[in-house]
């Protein structure tokens, strides 16, 4: 019991304190996991990271779902799980019961009018720099561009075209096998 | 609308977000927005906005966030008690971790045989350039009326825009923002 009640204090501990999520806590996480903990080898955490990052859901739990389970089997994902989500439930709880009822307020409505651009802005800008981490070049560029065209000019929801984008990944290497075979 | 049909509509969208929720953070919010802006009546494009904000200042990823927040406000919005709308918010964080829970535990028995195989690597090369095009759909589709009320609204994009480039902590510049906000609109 004891180690796993440890699993989720380590991972309430990285919940509360990663503001932003994603990369920002690959630090965070590192430090605690593989160097405090010696839950992981540093090669596995890297492992798990190109993993997490590339299944759906947020990074942050499917990084704690992996240790807990890799470690402590499936009910330790169940505790480091727990870990990671109770601390921004526990923050955005206590904000939506007060902002839904302050909202109105003419202050706290005039902060929100110079945030909501400032938002748009955190959005776009490290857009160049993970364009070059994902590897986009002259080749592939025609498949953010159409991305934008459906989600954005016609709408169509985002789940389709994940699957669609699935399904071409799958497809694709059987096409090329058959194509070399004849 | 009944309670309970609320919340089975609240569990299996968001259920739908983590299942698909590829690219986190970012990549996820036009999915997000679909769900609880335009396919469900739950909360305007200004609530959302503000939780994208809300979001980069309080820990933990964007899709419990929005999760917790949307689960609470459809509920009360709908004019709903308080605990109902806590039930709300604990339906909706469950049902966008739930796909997360079912996927790794499946890739802990077994990722590490397939990592290399051509159908796993193929997808994620398609998958990445994917996600930029989500995370560049999310900006423009927040480029509106709502968020960008004038031309101040422009200078302070332009000014967060050319800051968060030089590496400046985004939580400094939305508090930041928010003082300019006081200061510019009366």
């Amino acid at each position: 019991m004891k180690r796993y009640l440890e699993l989720f204090l380590v991972f309430f501990k990285i919940g509360a304190f990663t503001f932003g999520g994603g990369y920002a806590m690959i630090p965070l996480i590192r430090n605690e996991v593989v160097k405090k903990k010696n839950w992981l080898e540093d090669d596995e955490f890297m492992d798990m990271l190109a993993i997490a990052q590339s299944m759906p859901g947020p990074m942050a739990l499917n990084t704690a779902l992996f240790v807990g389970n890799k470690r402590f089997g499936f009910k330790g994902s169940l505790f480091s799980g727990l870990g990671i989500i109770l601390p921004s439930f526990i923050t955005i709880l206590f904000i939506a019961i007060i902002f839904t009822q302050f909202k109105n307020n003419p202050i706290v409505e005039r902060i929100f009018k110079g945030i909501r651009p400032a938002v748009v802005a955190l959005i776009a800008a490290p857009l160049t720099g993970l364009s070059k981490s994902a590897g986009i070049s002259r080749k592939n560029a025609w498949i953010p561009f159409l991305v934008v065209i459906a989600v954005w000019l016609l709408k169509i929801s985002p789940a389709y075209i994940i699957a669609a984008a699935i399904l071409s990944g799958i497809l694709y290497p059987i096409y090329l096998k058959k194509r070399i075979k004849r | 609308m009944k309670l309970i049909e609320l919340y089975v509509a609240l569990f299996l969208s968001f259920f739908k977000i983590g299942l698909f929720g590829f690219g986190g953070g970012y990549a996820m919010l036009p999915l997000i927005r679909h769900e609880v802006v335009d396919a469900h009546p739950w909360i305007s494009i200004n609530d959302f906005t503000d939780i994208v904000a809300i979001s980069q200042t309080t820990p933990g990823p964007i899709a419990f966030n929005s999760a917790t927040y949307v689960g609470y406000a459809a509920v009360s919005n709908m004019g709903f008690s308080t605990f109902q709308g806590i039930l709300g918010s604990a339906i909706c964080t469950l049902a966008v971790s739930l796909p997360s829970f079912v996927i790794m535990t499946l890739i802990c028995a077994f990722f590490f045989k397939v990592k290399n195989n051509p159908p796993v690597r193929s997808t994620l090369s398609v998958l990445k350039p994917t996600i930029i095009g989500l995370i560049a759909s999310a900006a423009l589709m927040l480029i509106n009326k709502a968020n960008f009320i004038d031309y101040k609204s422009w200078i302070i994009f332009g000014t967060v825009f050319l800051a968060s480039l030089q590496k400046i902590d985004p939580i400094l510049l939305i508090a930041l923002s928010g003082v300019a906000g006081i200061l510019l609109y009366h």
